[in-house]
C-alpha cells in the first residue's frame, strides 16, 4: 500500500495517509467539521452524530469522526444533504438542553453555542417536556449542571484512557441516560479537572471560578506551571489584572492539552489572607510594617556589615523561584564574598555533590517517554509528583507494552500495571538496587566495575530483580528514572551510583527528576553552594542547605522559604534563628517562622505576578511575563535583588532593564553546555547498609503541599486527596502488632521531633515501616523523608 | 474492598456461576463476564442488586466500580432498588396487548394491590414495568414470571401463578 492517498473534499484534491480518519484529514486541511464527543486525544465514541458529512456512493451520511478515508473517496461537507443531517442532529441534541446560557459559565466560550450558531436551525419543534437532572457533588473542584450534558461521554472517556481511573460513567439508558458516579463520590484523578476543558457544554465547569467572571471580560497570559519540574504550559484568564482561572496551553512536546488539578487551581492563592503584603521589620520583637525604602535600606545595611565580616552570611531559596532570581541573588551572595547559597532544601546528601550533573535532568525528551519499551522507577510516586510524566508512562505502558518497575517505599501507587513494585525503607530500596545490578551483571554478562565490586560481594539477586534486569535490558528504548523522593535519601549519593549504573549496564537513559519548577534552573543559575553559574566550581565551597541551618551567620537571606514546611532537615527552626543575628525573609506568604523569627521580610511577587524564566526537567528555558497584578505593596524578585546588588556591587555595572536582560545574560554563559547525567559518581561507599530493626518512616511530600500557593489554595486543600494525606500510614499485619486500628490516634516521634496523627491501615506500606506525608503543619517538627520513629497509641 | 468483604458479599454458588463465566473469556477480558456475574449476584439477592454487591462484583471482576455501575442500571433485567422477590413482567407489546394485555395488568394490579413498577406490601411480587416483547406473540397474552413464560393467560390461571408464589 502506497503511503499516501488521494481523495476529495468539497472538491479540494487532498492527500491523506490511508486509514486516518476523515475527521482529521479534514483538520489538517483547514476544513470545519462540527463535532462534539470527538476530541483529539480520546478514542472515537461516534455518538453525538454532529460530525455527519456527505459521503459519494454512501447511502446515509457517515460520522467524520469514525470514516476511515480511502484513495478516491468524494466527501462533501457543506453539500444540503450534509447540512441537513447536521442540523437534524443539532435539533435533537437541543431537544433537552436547557435556555439558560444567560447564567452558565460556559456561555460565550461553549462549543453547543457556536455550533448551534453555525449548523443549527432557528427554531425548535419539539414542544414537550425537557429532561432534568440532579447535580451531583463531584469533589471541590468541578462543579456539575448534568441537565446541560448532551451526552458526549468525553468525561468518561478521559478518565478510562488519560486519567486511567474511571470515576464517572453514563449509567442509565435512553433518556435516562446521565453522566455521573452513581453513588456519592467524589472524583480523585489527580489530572480530574481536564474534564472541564474537555466539556463542550456547561456541564461541568470549574467551581472555584464559578459565576464569577465571562469569557469575554477575560484577558489571556501564556505562561508556565509552577508546582513541579515539567513546566507545563498554561494560560492564565485575568479581569482587571486579577486571576480568574488557568487552563491548558496546547505542546504536544511537554503537556500536550493536559494539566494536573495542581496547576489548575493554585491561583486561588494570590488572593490569600496569608499574602505579605507590605515590607515588615521587627522592633522590640514585634514586627511592624514599613515602607519599601527603610527596608531597602536596612537590608542594604546589614548585608553590606556581613559582606565586611568576609561574607558572613547565607541564603536559602526555594527551587520554585525563578532562574533569574536565583542567578541574581547567588550573584549577589557571591559579589558579598560567600558561596553560603543553595536550593536544595529537601537533600540531606551532599557527599556526592562535586560529581553530580551540572544540571541533572531527564535525560531524554519527555515526548520520547511516549514510545519507551521499559523502565525502572526509584524512590518517588510520579503520579502525584509530576502527574503529567506520569500519563506519559502510562501511554507507554497501554499503547506500547511497556513494562516499567518501580523501587520506592510503596507499593500499588501507579494507575497502570507494575511489572515489578518493590518498596521497603530507604536501606531496602539500596538493597533492591543492588540485587537488580547483580542480575543485571548476571544476565549482561558485565561487570558492574571495580568502585562497587566489593559492595556487591554477597549481594544475592531474586525473582524480581531477574525480571527487572531482563526488562531493562530487553527494551531497546528503556529509562532509569530517579524520583524525587530519592533526593531525600539518606545515602543520596550511593542511591545515584547505584543508579547511574544500572543505567549504564542496562544501557538505559538515566534521568533525574527535580522536586520544584526550577531546580534545574537553579543549577545552571549556580545557587549552588558548591558551583556557580554555568556549573562552573566556586572558588572555595560554600556551606549546603544543610550546613547553612546548623552554622551561625550575621546574616540569613530565605527567599520564598516556609522554613518549617519546605526543609527537610532534623535542625530546629529555634536553633536557626538563635545561629543567625538577622533574618532578611523574601517572602510571598506570611508563615509561622517568619512571623516568629525573621527580622525584616521584603513581600516578593509570586511567579504569576512576576515576569521570569523556569529551566524544566528536560532543560527547555520558558520565559513568561507577569500575567496579575501583585498583590500589596510586593515586588518582582528580580527587581528586589538587582536593586540590593546595583547599590551593593558597584563595581559589578548591574544594570538590567528587565528580566530578559538577566536571562540572556545567564543563557550567554549557558550557550556551549551540554547536558549529560553520566558522570561517574563515586559513593566511596563499599559495603550496603545494614537493615535497620527499629521501625522505619518512610514520606515523601503531599500532593497538595509542595510550596506554599499549593499549600494555600482553598480548593486543592479540600479535596479527597487530601482527606487522608495527614494520616500516618502501617499495614495492618503491623497494626495488629502495635494493637492499633484505623482512626486510631498514634504518637510518633523522630528525633527529636513530635507529632500525633490519626492512623489509617494502607497495606501498599512495607512491614518494618510507617508512611507519613511532609510538608504538612502536623507533621513539621518529623520533617526528614526517612529515619527510626517510635509510634504509640495515645 | 478488600478480598475478604467480597467473598463474605458474594456466595459460595455465586462465585461458582462467575467462575464459570470467566472460563470462557482471555484472562485479561473479565469484563465480558460482568453480566452473567450480575445475574448471579442478583439471584443471590433475591432479585435485585445493591451498590455493595456491585461493588463485590467490580473487586470479583477487577473492574473500575463505574463500569459495574453503568451495565446495572443499563440493562432493565438487573433492579439497583429493593423490589419483591418473585419478579413478575407482563409483556404488553404489540401482540400481547392486542390480545388483551391490558385487562391482564389491571387484573394483577388489581389483585396484587400494586401498580406496575412496585412491589407488593409483602415484598412477595415485584411487577416489571414495561417489559418488552418477549418473542411469545403467538400465544399472548404471556407474562415471566422469575425466568419462565406463562402464556395464554386467563384470570384464574393468573390466579393459580400468582397464588403459587410464596
Amino acid at each position: 500500500m502506497s503511503d499516501t492517498i488521494t481523495l476529495t473534499i468539497n472538491g479540494q484534491e487532498i492527500q491523506a495517509k490511508p486509514g486516518q480518519m476523515l475527521i482529521d484529514v479534514a483538520d489538517e486541511n483547514n476544513i470545519s467539521i462540527p463535532r462534539f464527543c470527538y476530541h483529539k486525544k480520546l478514542s472515537v465514541a461516534a455518538n453525538c452524530r454532529m460530525c455527519l458529512v456527505e459521503v459519494e456512493k454512501a447511502l446515509k451520511p457517515m460520522p467524520a469522526c469514525a470514516t476511515p478515508v480511502n484513495a478516491g473517496m468524494v466527501i462533501r461537507t457543506r453539500s444540503t444533504k450534509a447540512l441537513s443531517a447536521q442540523k437534524s442532529t443539532m435539533e435533537f441534541l437541543l431537544i433537552n438542553h436547557p435556555l439558560d446560557c444567560p447564567i452558565c459559565d460556559q456561555g460565550g466560550e461553549c462549543e453547543l453555542q457556536d455550533v448551534a450558531m453555525g449548523f443549527g436551525g432557528d427554531i425548535s419543534q419539539y414542544t414537550e417536556q425537557k429532561r432534568v437532572v440532579c447535580d451531583k457533588n463531584i469533589g471541590p473542584l468541578i462543579a456539575t449542571d448534568l441537565t446541560r450534558c448532551i451526552l458526549c461521554t468525553r468525561c468518561v472517556r478521559f478518565g478510562e484512557e488519560i486519567a486511567g481511573l474511571p470515576e464517572l460513567g453514563a449509567t442509565g439508558r435512553g433518556e435516562y441516560t446521565q453522566i455521573g458516579t452513581y453513588i456519592e463520590k467524589a472524583v480523585s484523578s489527580e489530572l480530574s479537572g481536564n474534564v472541564i476543558d474537555l466539556c463542550p457544554v456547561g456541564a461541568l465547569t470549574a467551581k472555584p471560578s464559578r459565576y464569577t467572571s465571562r469569557p469575554w471580560e477575560l484577558i489571556q497570559h501564556a505562561t508556565v506551571a509552577a508546582h513541579d519540574c515539567v513546566g507545563s504550559n498554561l494560560y492564565v484568564h485575568t479581569r482587571n489584572q486579577q486571576v480568574m482561572r488557568v487552563v491548558p496551553r496546547d505542546n504536544e512536546q511537554i503537556n500536550e492539552a493536559w494539566i494536573a488539578d495542581r496547576e489548575r487551581f493554585s491561583y486561588s492563592s494570590l488572593e490569600h489572607a496569608s499574602r505579605q503584603l507590605k515590607p515588615m521589620l521587627r522592633e522590640k520583637g514585634k514586627l511592624k510594617e514599613i515602607d519599601w525604602e527603610t527596608a531597602i535600606n536596612l537590608a542594604l545595611e546589614k548585608l553590606q556589615a556581613a559582606a565586611n565580616q568576609k561574607g558572613d552570611l547565607a541564603a536559602l531559596i526555594s527551587p520554585q523561584c525563578t532562574l533569574e532570581e536565583h542567578y541574581l541573588l547567588q550573584k549577589l551572595v557571591r559579589g558579598l564574598g560567600s558561596n553560603n547559597i543553595d536550593h536544595r532544601l529537601r537533600q540531606i546528601d551532599f557527599s556526592v555533590q562535586d560529581y553530580t550533573p551540572v544540571m541533572p535532568w531527564l535525560g531524554r525528551s519527555i515526548e520520547s517517554l511516549d514510545t519507551l519499551n521499559s523502565a525502572l522507577l526509584i524512590g518517588g510516586n510520579l503520579r502525584l509528583e509530576q502527574p503529567i510524566l506520569n500519563h506519559r508512562l502510562r501511554k507507554a505502558v497501554v499503547h506500547n507494552g511497556a513494562t516499567i518497575s518501580s523501587i520506592s517505599t510503596l507499593t500499588g501507587q501507579y494507575n497502570y500495571d507494575l511489572t515489578e513494585d518493590l518498596a521497603g525503607s530507604a536501606e531496602q530500596m539500596l538493597h533492591e538496587l543492588a540485587s537488580v545490578l547483580v542480575a543485571l551483571a548476571t544476565a549482561s554478562k558485565t561487570e558492574p566495575g571495580k568502585d562497587l565490586s566489593e559492595l556487591l560481594d554477597k549481594v544475592k539477586a531474586k525473582k524480581e530483580h531477574n525480571a527487572i534486569a531482563k526488562s531493562l535490558l530487553k527494551g531497546e528504548q528503556s529509562a532509569v528514572i530517579v524520583g524525587v523522593q530519592a533526593v531525600s535519601h539518606p545515602q543520596y549519593g550511593l542511591l545515584m551510583q547505584l543508579a547511574e549504573t544500572i543505567a549504564g549496564m542496562s544501557q538505559s537513559s538515566l534521568g533525574y527528576l527535580s522536586e520544584s519548577a526550577n531546580s534545574a534552573g537553579a543549577c545552571l543559575a549556580g545557587a549552588l553552594p558548591h558551583r556557580t553559574a554555568t556549573g562552573s566550581t566556586s572558588e572555595r565551597a560554600g556551606q549546603n542547605s544543610s550546613e547553612i541551618l546548623t552554622a551561625k551567620h550575621r546574616v540569613l537571606v530565605t527567599m520564598g522559604v516556609d522554613p518549617e514546611l519546605d526543609i527537610s532537615n532534623e535542625t530546629s527552626l529555634q536553633q536557626l534563628a538563635d545561629n543567625n543575628d538577622f533574618i532578611i525573609a523574601i517572602s510571598s506568604f506570611g508563615n509561622a517562622f517568619n512571623a516568629a523569627h525573621a527580622d525584616l521580610i521584603l513581600p516578593l511577587a509570586t511567579y504569576l505576578e512576576s515576569s521570569g524564566t523556569f529551566v524544566n526537567v528536560e532543560g527547555f528555558w520558558q520565559s513568561f511575563k507577569g500575567c496579575a497584578k501583585a498583590a500589596g505593596e510586593s515586588r518582582q524578585g528580580w527587581k528586589i535583588l538587582t536593586t540590593l546588588a546595583q547599590l551593593l556591587l558597584p563595581g559589578d555595572a548591574i544594570d538590567y532593564a528587565d528580566s530578559t536582560a538577566v536571562r540572556n545574560e545567564l543563557k550567554e554563559q549557558c550557550r556551549n553546555l551540554t547536558l549529560d547525567n553520566f558522570v561517574s559518581i563515586q559513593s566511596g561507599q563499599n559495603k550496603l547498609p545494614t537493615r535497620p530493626r527499629a521501625l522505619q518512616k518512610i514520606s515523601s511530600t503531599a500532593i497538595y503541599a509542595v510550596d506554599a500557593m499549593v499549600r494555600n489554595s482553598a480548593a486543592l486543600q479540600a479535596t479527597v486527596n487530601m482527606r487522608d494525606a495527614g494520616c500516618l500510614r502501617m499495614s495492618s499485619e503491623q497494626a495488629e502488632k502495635l494493637s492499633l486500628s484505623t482512626g486510631s490516634k498514634v504518637h510518633v516521634k523522630q528525633g527529636e521531633g513530635t507529632a500525633i496523627l490519626p492512623l489509617l491501615i494502607d497495606d501498599n506500606v512495607p512491614a518494618g515501616c510507617v508512611w507519613m506525608p511532609t510538608g504538612l503543619e502536623s507533621v513539621k517538627n518529623l520533617s526528614t523523608l526517612f529515619g527510626s520513629v517510635d509510634v504509640e497509641k495515645v | 474492598m478488600t478480598d475478604t468483604t467480597t467473598h463474605t458479599l458474594l456466595n459460595e454458588h455465586t462465585r461458582e456461576e462467575i467462575d464459570h463465566w470467566l472460563a470462557k473469556y482471555p484472562a485479561d477480558k473479565k469484563r465480558s463476564a460482568v453480566l452473567a456475574a450480575l445475574s448471579a449476584t442478583q439471584h443471590q439477592n433475591q432479585g435485585f442488586l445493591t451498590t455493595e454487591l456491585m461493588d463485590a462484583v467490580a473487586d470479583y471482576l477487577s473492574l473500575p466500580k463505574i463500569q459495574v455501575y453503568e451495565v446495572a442500571t443499563f440493562y432493565s433485567m438487573y433492579e439497583t432498588k429493593p423490589v419483591g422477590r418473585h419478579n413478575v413482567a407482563i409483556c404488553t407489546n404489540i401482540s400481547c396487548m392486542l390480545m388483551g394485555s391490558d385487562s391482564v395488568v389491571s387484573y394483577i394490579e388489581k389483585k396484587l394491590g400494586c401498580k406496575v413498577g412496585e412491589s407488593t406490601a409483602d415484598g412477595r411480587i415485584y411487577l416489571k414495568p414495561e417489559e418488552e416483547c418477549l418473542a411469545a406473540c403467538a400465544a399472548g397474552p404471556m407474562m415471566q414470571v422469575n425466568h419462565v413464560y406463562h402464556e395464554k393467560l386467563t384470570p384464574q390461571k393468573i390466579d393459580e401463578i400468582l397464588d403459587g408464589l410464596e
